[in-house]
């Protein structure tokens, strides 16, 4: 009887997922003239809040927060949520290893939205105070910094703690009970390596490289993965083709920003099942991804119209949507 | 035992076990109800009926009890001399609505559930929704039928 826990939970998000964005919407946001415009209809749909400065990035942000605060009023235990944040606890690192070592202060550029914000984050390093991370962080942030201290070279840095995000993601799946978080983790995984192959053949990286970025899945053979990336692109699309991801090789036939766009449809093709089940965390978990996804569609748009892109450039960065 | 006793136990068991399920069955549909209210109160009148459908099992056993109890005599006053046999016989016959009433009454709750799933995002199709866990329904009734007629034809 312990998936009836979220029975209430789940009829909420059925509730809310009306008001989702679908395809019609993301169409009339598109249809507006400029980023103005689309501030205005995101405000009459309900994005942001009365106090809210009408800009791109105020808005978005609040509309983070509403979500996070919903599933904290939902959930007792939020740690079913942590594999959701591992990629903006490890960008804390990353951004925390290059403040702390170049001495260098930027504006915004942490996510205060996960387990250790910005400031902790720069704290620890300062101390060299690795015991108060998630273990699965101790080592690599360690290794990362003094690499990062030794030899400046933000790219080694960056793989070493990416490839630590995957791993760490790939793990919490593989612990996790519920079949969301199993799917979510796996399928971020393997698109996370295809994407390393697709880049690392496109700027001919090495295969020592390739080993070093990519983690461990599944539903893909990374050895495989490499050395189609090291043969050329039509021999990373041969292998894909015969793996679970063949319409990843469709989109990188025709276009890179087509590939970026089927990138993040795994994710929502992954979640979307969870649009007719009635119990289970699953509902709650896809929500809040698809808020994401919904969240990031609107800032593509966003961006797109402050920099006067055509609307065809725009569409074809859209991503699918949840409902 | 004696056969009172049994009679009594077939009576007791339609009422704890279909009420227990039906219990089960509006509490689960009951928590669904809630999300879709708190998010959309309008839709208050539809999920309510979604809820109750699971309810009727617990009905349906007290109906079968106050049908054995009244066979037996104990509604009345006095209760009739049983013999072990006979008490048996209405045990037996209580039995379908207890056992069907508590599975089905489990199963309409969750089936509710999913219907209210409907009327959250496709208010317009409450008519289909709801012929869902109407559907479970039917074996509750078919049980109930038999109990029915199974105390009915026992002669005391």
């Amino acid at each position: 009887m312990a998936d009836k826990k979220y029975t209430y939970a789940v009829a909420r998000i059925r509730s809310l997922e009306v008001s989702l964005f679908n395809q019609a919407v993301i169409e009339q946001l598109l249809a507006c003239r400029d980023e103005n415009q689309c501030l205005q209809f995101l405000a009459e749909r309900g994005w942001g809040d009365a106090d809210t400065p009408m800009n791109a990035d105020a808005i978005l942000t609040r509309e983070r927060e509403k979500t996070w605060a919903l599933m904290e009023s939902l959930v007792d235990d939020m740690s079913v949520f942590d594999v959701l944040t591992y990629a903006n606890l490890f960008h804390n690192l990353k951004a925390a290893i290059k403040e702390t070592a170049t001495e260098e202060k930027n504006p915004n550029i942490f996510f205060n939205d996960c387990a250790i914000d910005g400031k902790t984050m720069l704290e620890i390093l300062a101390n060299k105070d690795y015991g108060r991370l998630p273990e699965n962080m101790r080592q690599v942030a360690q290794e990362a910094y003094e690499t990062f201290l030794h030899t400046r070279d933000g790219q080694l840095c960056d793989i070493m703690i990416d490839r630590a995000t995957l791993e760490a993601i790939y793990e919490a799946g593989k612990k996790a009970k519920d079949d969301i978080i199993r799917q979510y983790a796996e399928s971020t995984v393997a698109v996370a390596d295809i994407k390393i192959a697709v880049r690392s053949q496109k700027t001919a990286k090495s295969m020592e490289f390739m080993r070093k970025a990519m983690a461990e899945c599944d539903t893909l053979n990374i050895e495989l993965l490499i050395h189609a990336a090291l043969s050329g692109m039509d021999a990373v699309m041969d292998y894909l083709a015969g793996t679970k991801y063949a319409a990843g090789a469709e989109a990188l036939a025709e276009s890179p920003s087509a590939f970026e766009r089927w990138c993040d449809n795994q994710i929502i093709e992954t979640i979307r099942p969870q649009l007719t089940n009635p119990f289970t965390i699953g509902p709650l978990v896809a929500y809040v991804l698809a808020r994401e996804n919904e969240i990031k569609t609107v800032r593509i748009i966003l961006t797109g119209k402050r920099s006067n892109l055509p609307e065809e450039a725009i569409r074809e960065r859209v991503r699918e949507m949840y409902v | 035992m004696s056969g009172i006793v049994w009679a009594l136990l077939g009576a007791a068991s339609a009422v704890i076990l279909a009420g227990m399920g039906s219990a089960y069955g509006v509490g689960v549909a009951g928590q669904a109800a809630a999300g879709v209210v708190t998010e959309d109160p309008s839709k208050f009148a539809k999920v309510l009926i979604m809820q109750l459908l699971p309810g009727t099992q617990g009905i349906y056993g007290l109906l079968v009890a106050f049908i054995a109890l009244s066979k037996v005599g104990l509604l009345g006053g006095g209760a009739a001399d049983l013999t072990l046999e006979t008490g048996l016989l209405i045990f037996v016959a209580c039995l379908p609505i207890a056992l069907v009433g508590l599975v089905s009454a489990i199963h309409q709750g969750r089936t509710s559930v999913a219907s209210i799933g409907i009327v959250a995002k496709k208010p317009e199709q409450f008519g289909k929704a709801m012929l869902f866990p109407a559907m479970v329904e039917t074996y509750a009734i078919l049980a109930l039928l038999i109990s029915i007629l199974a105390v009915s034809s026992i002669q005391v």
